[in-house]
């Protein structure tokens, strides 16, 4: 089995571009990666693309031809769609092809135009991600469904909208020196606990803004990337994927996230790595809750444990295991169908120490990404670590 | 839009003679259903839903999607009817006295936006 490293990363601003096409967008971080990598157009052998809402954001379907003749590519193209995971699952299928033998060298990214549509119109597109019939005709909305897990954590656990705020607190701060960050701007508890409402018990501080963006990452073959003499320090070793019920009704338990569980047990086993070898983790924190309960998937907390992590200090930048170094989706945004490629690209900035958050994290070997979609009924985890 | 069986399933809550779907395994489910999504088997059967749940998570929402925006706030709520829970939209409380573990009964609602008929829940 061929490993497989990242030759190259790219992002955009992630932010408001309400004027920008997505093609444009996703050309913008392609051609980053690309010409990070050095890697040659004509080597570059398929496009993994992720996308959510395109057909509604931009009336645009079959978007994966398109981008990669935006990024200069002339290769096989596919779109990749689990609602919020859709760049993870692109970037899982690239790492699966590159090991295969398949290929030597994939494209994989995503991109997510948001902010050209209205809150209202944007509330109903991410609310097509939960089950239509049985939960969006009954008004459930995207906070309003993590908002129905974090209260039945509170009622399993135990916990307060104060540990949350903790968690927002955390993720704007690591934001703030993030160049590709929507917000840089500090927040503080109070100003978190006194947000308008939007989905009791969350409020607009817990919630992920809506973001324009997009990112990609040039994967090769350890092969490929000795011949032809690539600095590309980081490689991809885990990859898991977990599936879930789509609605919440149907869950065994709506205090955790199995899918995610499973998805972490596969990765780590995969790169034959545990819990406590994880360094820095990179976590879907779409809403402050759902950090409590990937970081409790991921195995660095025991059920119940994760909702003070951030208010003790254990998962911010100076604790044991700094989470969303990046800022997160909370304050580094969320272009739905970039998020989990962006959170690979930013991994890889962070262990190979050219992250404005590296020095957090200086001795890093291993570090975890976790990409969720829907409220986790899709869930993938990949595991990189660094030559040392 | 009609959509065969959860039309059917609507109907009879409506008709005060809910159902869920049980397979010969005990599993609970709800339709339109082929297999029984916990042990895949064939044999599921139309049984009596319990006639009432209990509150087990609920929100209360402040922005809604565009087709919830006239019932600003409002209260969504999934009730554990042991075999299956529901989702459902809580109405006939105030949204200040709702908490886990209130019991509830489903009944049939109309969203006044779209004309679409929605499942409620309603205190008993």
């Amino acid at each position: 089995m061929a490993g497989v490293r990242v030759a190259g990363v790219g992002l955009t601003q992630f932010g408001r571009h309400p004027e920008r096409t997505g093609r444009d967008l996703f050309a913008e971080a392609a051609l980053a990666a690309r010409e990070e990598s050095g890697v040659p157009s004509d080597d570059i052998e398929e496009l993994n693309f992720g996308n959510y809402m395109g057909v509604l954001a931009e009336r645009q379907g079959h978007m994966a031809p398109l981008m990669a003749e935006a990024a200069g590519l002339d290769c096989p193209a596919t779109r990749y769609e689990d609602a919020c995971a859709s760049a993870g699952m692109a970037v899982r299928e690239a790492v699966r092809t590159v090991r295969s033998g398949e290929s030597d060298v994939v494209l994989a990214g995503g991109l997510e135009r948001m902010t050209n549509l209205d809150t209202a119109d944007v509330t109903e597109g991410l609310a097509t991600a939960a089950d239509e019939l049985f939960e969006i005709r009954q008004g459930m909305t995207f906070p309003g469904a993590y908002a129905l897990m974090a209260r039945a954590y509170f009622e399993r656990y135990g916990g307060s909208r104060e540990d949350l705020a903790h968690i927002a607190v955390k993720n704007h701060d690591n934001a703030f020196e993030n160049e590709y960050a929507q917000f840089h701007r500090k927040i503080t508890v109070e100003e978190a606990l006194d947000a308008p409402m939007v989905a009791d018990p969350l409020g607009l501080m817990d919630a992920c803004p809506v973001t324009d963006g997009a990112s990609a990452l040039v994967l090769v073959s350890d092969e490929y990337a000795a011949e032809h003499g690539l600095d590309a320090p980081v490689s991809v070793t885990g990859t898991g994927q977990g599936g879930d019920n789509l609605a919440l009704q149907d869950r065994r338990d709506m205090a955790s996230t199995p899918a995610a569980e499973k998805a972490a047990d596969e990765a780590f086993a995969d790169a034959d790595i545990s819990p406590g070898d994880v360094d820095a983790a990179e976590v879907h924190d779409c809403f402050t809750i759902a950090e409590v309960l990937a970081i409790e998937s991921l195995g660095l907390y025991e059920r119940g444990e994760g909702i003070g992590a951030a208010r003790r200090g254990e998962t911010t930048a100076d604790g044991d295991v700094p989470v969303n170094l990046s800022g997160g989706l909370k304050a580094k945004g969320h272009p739905v169908g970039a998020t989990g490629g962006s959170q690979v690209v930013e991994m890889t900035r962070l262990l190979r120490g050219d992250h404005p958050n590296s020095d957090a994290v200086p001795d890093a070997d291993v570090g975890v990404t976790h990409n969720a979609g829907g409220t986790v009924a899709s869930a993938v985890v990949h595991v990189l670590e660094v030559d040392r | 839009m009609s959509d065969e069986g959860f039309d059917e399933w609507l109907d009879a809550i409506g008709e005060g003679e809910a159902f869920y779907l049980e397979c010969d395994e005990g599993h609970g489910s709800l339709p339109p259903r082929r297999i029984c999504p916990h042990c895949g088997s064939f044999e599921l059967s139309e049984t009596p839903l319990p006639a009432s749940g209990t509150v087990e998570t609920f929100t209360t929402v402040y922005v809604g999607t565009p087709d919830f925006t006239d019932e600003e706030p409002y209260v969504t709520a999934i009730a554990d009817f042991g075999p299956v829970r529901l989702t459902g939209v809580l109405r006939d409380v105030d949204p200040d006295d709702v908490e886990v573990g209130l019991t509830v009964e489903p009944d049939v609602g109309r969203n006044e936006a779209t004309g679409d008929r929605l499942l409620v829940l309603r205190p008993r």
